[in-house]
């Protein structure tokens, strides 16, 4: 087998992911979908440190993660916020600004 | 023959065998977490990609964030996620049905032409030699290269992450706390406004939920003497919910004298 077929898996993981974000309505459902496409990059950056021997991308998939992490608590906390004042976790429901 | 370079790095057969069946077994897992209703089965779902993802990283020797993708991924995040979900409402199921038209003949249209283009730019691309396989990077250990590399290299990004988890801890407890508009009445406040209240009748407190001998769950509203229910007496969140029986039902004169004995 070659690596590259785990950038292949990468790759499709994140246009999944896109299409997730664009689909979905439920906000936490989005928001599982931005954590997909986080951990299919993480995959490539796991696997062109594999093709370039060089520890580097593992070194950089661990800052994502961290990253991930912080964004996940910070989203998760908005969501929580708009859906006590709105009864709502979709995302077509915040669209006070438009009217 | 023109050797694209990314077709190197052959892998043993078990790694291969790994691969193809998780494999597929992520990819319909991802697919699913799109086509479910459910925002708790998308989250099972969601696990399983990323168990899958760490099985990966642990095959393509990176141990340690195979380790840390399950310890943070499956074990914190996952678990936010399902815990906000039981606090948002488990029941709140997605309705799939469009809200803009045609968004999803489009997006799905788009995404097959961007899957497309990374895929076939994946089977053109070049780096330009041989890949180094990673056991040279790793022979050291994993976890002693990759702190060598976070302790020097990369320290100052290290640091820099660490201030924006404090950061992001800091901005959630912000977000998430719940302003009190009015004070909370103390109990003497509240036993004052019961006693000096415009009348005594519920003085004595709220009169119970149930029907004595047919019904006394806290579903039901009790009967006031003339037979009508007494709204008071059931909790103002069912009422809310929309969980509160009819106590119609449990009238004597409305009972069906048929029922079986366990009821």
């Amino acid at each position: 087998m070659n690596a590259a077929n785990y950038l292949y898996l990468s790759a499709m993981l994140f246009t999944i992911g896109a299409v997730g974000v664009v689909v979905r309505r439920n906000a936490i459902v989005v928001f599982m979908c931005i954590e997909l496409m986080l951990n299919a990059a993480n995959l490539s950056f796991v696997t062109f440190s594999r093709i370039n021997g060089d520890l580097n991308g593992q070194v950089v998939a661990f800052f994502t993660m961290v990253v991930a992490a912080c964004e996940v608590v910070v989203g998760l906390a908005i969501i929580v916020t708009i859906y006590r004042s709105r009864r709502s976790a979709s995302v077509d429901d915040a669209s006070l600004l438009k009217r | 023959m023109n050797e694209l370079a990314l077709q190197v790095g052959q892998t043993a057969a078990p790694e291969a065998m790994l691969f193809w069946i998780l494999a597929p077994l992520t990819l319909a897992a991802a697919l699913g977490m799109l086509l479910v209703k459910k925002a708790v089965h998308s989250a099972i779902l969601m696990a399983f990609v990323m168990v899958a993802l760490a099985i990966f990283y642990i095959a393509q020797g990176a141990p340690f964030l195979g380790i840390v993708q399950i310890v943070v991924y499956t074990g914190a995040v996952m678990m936010l996620f399902l815990f906000i979900l039981m606090l948002v409402g488990v029941d709140s199921s997605d309705s799939l049905t469009e809200t803009i038209r045609g968004l999803r003949p489009i997006a799905i249209t788009a995404a097959v032409g961007f899957g497309g283009l990374l895929v076939s730019l994946l089977g053109r691309a070049s780096i330009g030699r041989g890949a180094v396989g990673i056991e040279a990077a790793n022979s050291e250990g994993n976890v002693e290269g990759i702190a060598q590399l976070l302790f020097s290299t990369f320290v100052w990004p290290f640091e820099v992450v660490s201030a924006l988890l404090i950061t992001a801890a800091l901005g959630a407890m912000v977000l998430a706390h719940h302003h009190r508009i009015q004070e909370r009445p103390t109990q003497r406040q509240l036993s004052i406004d019961r006693f000096r209240g415009d009348s005594l009748a519920t003085a004595a407190g709220l009169p119970a939920p149930g029907v004595f001998a047919r019904h006394n769950a806290v579903d039901v509203p009790a009967l006031l003497p003339d037979g009508s229910p007494a709204p008071a007496s059931v909790n103002a969140s069912l009422k809310a919910r929309g969980d509160v029986l009819d106590s119609s039902h449990f009238e004597l004169g409305t009972v069906d004298t048929s029922v079986e004995e366990e009821k």
